[in-house]
């Protein structure tokens, strides 16, 4: 079996097809960024982008991924080494705690901006909410995706 | 439950609270009482490193290379400045803030500098732990004394190679300057002959004025942060290493319960299954519980055979704990006097002379810790030595016992500290590890142990329930003039979980106060859960004191005020930092005026104020809230009706003083977290036994709050540079929950007396 990770086409090989994707990114292709935090897709800390959509990998089988391009946080960055708007937004504004969950919310949050590049408060929330902070950042998370939305309506992100 | 022992959980729970109450301001301070030679042999440092210890002798080390080592904390050479952050960061900012102290002192531009995670070596750092918010008051005096003793030597170096008086010298962003004559010279240049420098006498090394700090109490960014948001490896669980293999232990649901017989043989015929085998425990129940384990290629795999694996469990010694059967005997035990843990005044005469009187019973749920990284460690024996990468809390008292369990000397192990994805006291124990070390035993690779999050919830050390009889009184000028606070607890394994004291709130501060305890048996492990005991103690007496307000027809705020009464300190305390009425007071006073307390408000709004002194830290919360009308009814945990009620926070004011702040972003990030943590968990967080067995596993039954529910929170410091800085990973936390409750009663008069308040109906919106 195959799947396109961060633009790469990795062989699986004889693969279990019902191998979770989290466990084939963690385990099979060492993309440990993305995290286990529930394994019944409650908190959010596995999600990737597939095919730019937010998708929770802990229940999501590796056969299910078929040609869709999967974006881990380790593939977000431009390729030239600088970061993304909203990666530089958690750093800037100190959003982690523990840090375990960010991945997760900074995935969440692109899948958002991606779609509406400036959204309002309660769509940001609607977008959040599925990804659980058990040290309770959310305050800073919300502050993060709101610069960057402020900065996409100014179009200081070549919007 | 009589074969099963508790040492380890109570001794390591000892050692915490004692460390809060010690005052002694530098336990980590062994290294300073090392010779070089020792202080070599101990790190394994070679060639010119040079010690800078306060009781060393004065010795003029040879040098060898351009490397000034000084000790621990500090490295600077041809490739750069490093700062080694010695203790676990599990969240609390702690890698960032302690190279903060060392950085201010020695006077590096924090931008160039590189922070490691340091070593585990107590010889060496001393006791290295995240726990009782301890880490900045234990190091700050000593991490100072680092860096200013480090740069003493390399202004001397300067002074040497230009030939003029060090007095004359000044430092600022990693150089040595001098006014006269414009040289400079970087940190890096003059390494190599700092290195061969007498250490200066301890006496001698003149500290920074704090007016002067350019660092500290600043807003800096976490160091760890750039790695995090790319997703790079940091964590105990994103460990890998060369022939891995991944392994599960299944134990007994009900605690206590010993494997009888399990389906090993199928089990190991499963594809991926290197090896599976069952282990006896050895009756410490945060050491090595009795389980069935399975090695695996792969975690998927491994986990894919823990479901198939089949044990029957001998539970004539396990657990029988039920959280129905304990609230129904609490209730009954609360009608009824019990142990006497102190009395003063006559707490009898002042309720049959008062004017006006309250009565309460409180209660509030087991919680779990529930970070968000389950449990994992990876080891790796190899016959003569045992390696270990694990993302614990206190690394220093893991060793020895993953010696001891594997049979072999603590000098054979080796632990490599991982950052934690969440602590919250959870990690203080280790069972996890040990597990690891035990099962790496019989594996000729090194495997990785991976805690589902149903063994994290299941296996927690958790935060007690309990129960609490409140009466109360106060006289015909509506002073509180009597308190009475019978308490009780769970004692797993026979030991009390909790204890109030004399010293809880209000204890000193009002004329005829009794406590009174007692405990219920159990079996499940409890333990340290953020700020222990204050967590939850503080909704009794805080709501409570609020009932004899309301009681007494008085203000809040100035009921509290009045309670608080003169400045003066309150018994005895941390490092000589107990709490103090007159710092109360200002916290008080402060979270109140930013809050506007006393304007009017919509009709079911309300604001609650509560105050607690936890973990050296004096912190006032006002809350502002509105309350909905009665809903459909639903059933509650207890089986009771009741009405569902919508709860909106809209902002919680934060006044705290925990001395100077360190590092002013990360502080108001514990103080937004704490308010969000203890918000949720108040709400609707409740772990039930039944039969011996945890209710709720995971998070679909364990529902932390979401985003969208969070409030406003505003922190706001006072510093009246009388106090030396203290820890902020707890003490916000204890009085969110009686604000809140508060500010309930005074939007809709209902008074919330249990814990999550989802038992009363009350729900996030």
């Amino acid at each position: 079996m195959k799947i396109n990770v961060n633009g790469t086409t990795h062989d699986l090989g004889e693969i279990n097809p019902r191998t979770p994707l989290l466990w084939v990114l963690r385990d099979h292709l060492s993309l440990v960024g993305t995290k286990y935090g529930c394994g019944i897709s409650q908190c959010g800390a596995c999600t990737v982008l597939l095919n730019g959509e937010a998708m929770k990998s802990c229940l999501y089988p590796v056969s299910a991924v078929g040609d869709a391009q999967v974006t881990t946080i380790e593939g977000v960055a431009p390729k030239d080494g600088t970061l993304t708007p909203l990666q530089q937004a958690w750093i800037d504004l100190d959003v982690a705690q523990c840090g375990y969950c960010q991945a997760g919310q900074i995935i969440s949050a692109e899948a958002l901006l991606r779609k509406n590049p400036t959204p309002s408060d309660d769509e940001i929330y609607a977008a959040m909410d599925p990804n659980l902070c058990r040290c309770g950042t959310y305050i800073r998370i919300h502050n993060a995706i709101k610069r960057v939305a402020d900065e996409n309506k100014s179009g200081q992100n070549g919007g | 439950m009589s074969t099963l022992n508790y040492n380890t959980v109570n001794e390591i729970t000892d050692f915490v609270t004692r460390e809060l109450q010690s005052d002694d301001e530098t336990p980590g301070s062994l290294v300073f009482k090392l010779d070089r030679r020792q202080f070599l042999k101990l790190t394994g440092m070679v060639g010119g490193g040079l010690i800078l210890g306060f009781a060393l002798p004065k010795t003029r080390a040879e040098t060898t290379d351009a490397t000034f080592q000084p000790n621990g904390y500090i490295k600077i050479d041809s490739e750069g400045i490093t700062l080694y952050a010695p203790n676990p960061e599990i969240g609390q900012g702690v890698k960032t803030s302690l190279p903060m102290i060392v950085a201010e002192e020695l006077d590096v531009d924090w931008t160039e500098i590189s922070v490691v995670q340091s070593e585990i070596n107590s010889a060496v750092y001393g006791q290295q732990f995240a726990g009782g918010s301890t880490a900045i008051p234990t190091n700050y005096a000593k991490l100072r004394q680092v860096g200013a003793t480090a740069r003493a030597m390399l202004v001397q170096a300067a002074a040497e190679q230009w030939s003029v008086s060090p007095s004359t010298l000044s430092t600022e962003l990693s150089q040595v300057l001098h006014a006269g004559t414009g040289q400079k010279l970087s940190y890096q240049e003059l390494a190599s002959v700092a290195a061969t420098l007498p250490v200066p006498a301890p006496e001698s090394v003149k500290l920074k004025d704090p007016k002067q700090f350019r660092l500290l109490g600043t807003r800096i960014t976490g160091v760890d942060n750039e790695a995090l948001v790319r997703g790079e490896p940091l964590f105990g669980i994103d460990v890998s290493l060369p022939d891995m293999k991944y392994a599960v232990y299944q134990k007994c649901p009900a605690i206590g319960g010993t494997v009888q017989s399990a389906n090993i043989e199928e089990i190991k015929k499963m594809p991926g299954v290197v090896d599976a085998f069952s282990l006896e425990g050895n009756g410490n129940v945060s050491e090595l519980l009795p389980g069935v384990a399975i090695i695996a290629n792969s975690t998927w795999e491994a986990l894919q055979a823990k479901r198939a694996l089949n044990v029957e469990w001998d539970e004539t010694q396990a657990a029988k704990d039920s959280w129905s059967a304990a609230a129904k005997e609490a209730a009954r035990l609360a009608q009824q006097p019990m142990t006497q843990v102190a009395n003063t005044g006559d707490f009898d005469t002042a309720m049959t002379a008062s004017t006006a009187t309250a009565k309460g019973f409180y209660q509030y749920h087991f919680v779990t810790h529930a970070p968000l990284e389950p449990q994992n460690c990876t080891a790796h024996y190899k016959g003569d030595s045992l390696e270990l990468w694990a993302p614990t809390q206190t690394p220093g008292w893991a060793i020895p016992t993953a010696a001891r369990l594997t049979g072999l000397e603590a000098s054979q192990v080796t632990l490599h500290q991982m950052r934690c994805g969440g602590g919250f006291g959870r990690r203080l124990y280790n069972d996890f590890l040990f597990e690891a070390a035990a099962i790496a035993r019989r594996s000729k690779t090194p495997v990785k142990l991976q805690w589902t999050r149903e063994d994290d919830v299941r296996y927690d050390l958790f935060r007690a329930g309990g129960f609490h009889q409140m009466d109360g009184c106060v006289d015909e000028k509506g002073k509180v003039t009597g308190w009475r606070n019978r308490f009780i607890t769970f004692a797993p394994g026979g030991r009390p979980a909790s204890s109030v004291s004399g010293g809880v709130f209000p204890g000193g501060m009002v004329d005829n106060l009794r406590v009174e305890q007692t405990a219920l048996d159990w079996a499940h492990r409890c333990a340290a859960w953020r700020a222990p005991g204050s967590n939850v103690f503080a909704f009794v007496v805080q709501s409570f004191l609020d009932e004899l307000a309301h009681a007494a027809q008085r203000d809040s705020l100035e009921v509290l005020l009045e309670v608080l009464g003169e400045p003066r300190a309150i018994g005895g305390g941390r490092r000589g930092q107990g709490m103090h009425t007159g710092r109360a007071a200002s916290v008080v006073k402060l979270a109140a005026e930013k809050a506007g307390w006393g304007k009017e408000l919509p009709n079911n709004s309300g604001k609650g104020v509560a105050f607690y002194y936890s973990h050296a830290g004096h912190i006032a919360i006002v809350a502002e809230v509105s309350v909905g009308g009665e809903e459909d009814t639903v059933t509650n945990r207890s089986g009771e009706n009741v009405k569902r009620r919508k709860l909106t926070v809209h902002k919680v004011d934060v006044a705290a003083d925990v001395g100077p702040i360190i590092n002013l972003s990360g502080a108001e990030n514990q103080v937004e977290g704490s308010v969000i943590d203890a918000l949720s968990t108040m709400m609707d967080l409740s772990i039930t036994f039944e039969n011996g067995r945890a209710e709720q596993t995971n998070f679909d039954k364990y529902r932390i709050m979401r985003a969208s529910a969070s409030p406003a929170v505003e922190a706001h410091f006072i510093d009246t540079g009388e106090y030396p800085p203290t820890g902020l990973g707890e003490p916000v936390f204890p009085p969110l929950a009686p604000a809140v409750g508060n500010a309930i009663f005074a939007a809709c008069g209902y008074r919330v007396r249990t814990l999550p308040i989802s038992e009363e109906g009350f729900y996030l919106g």
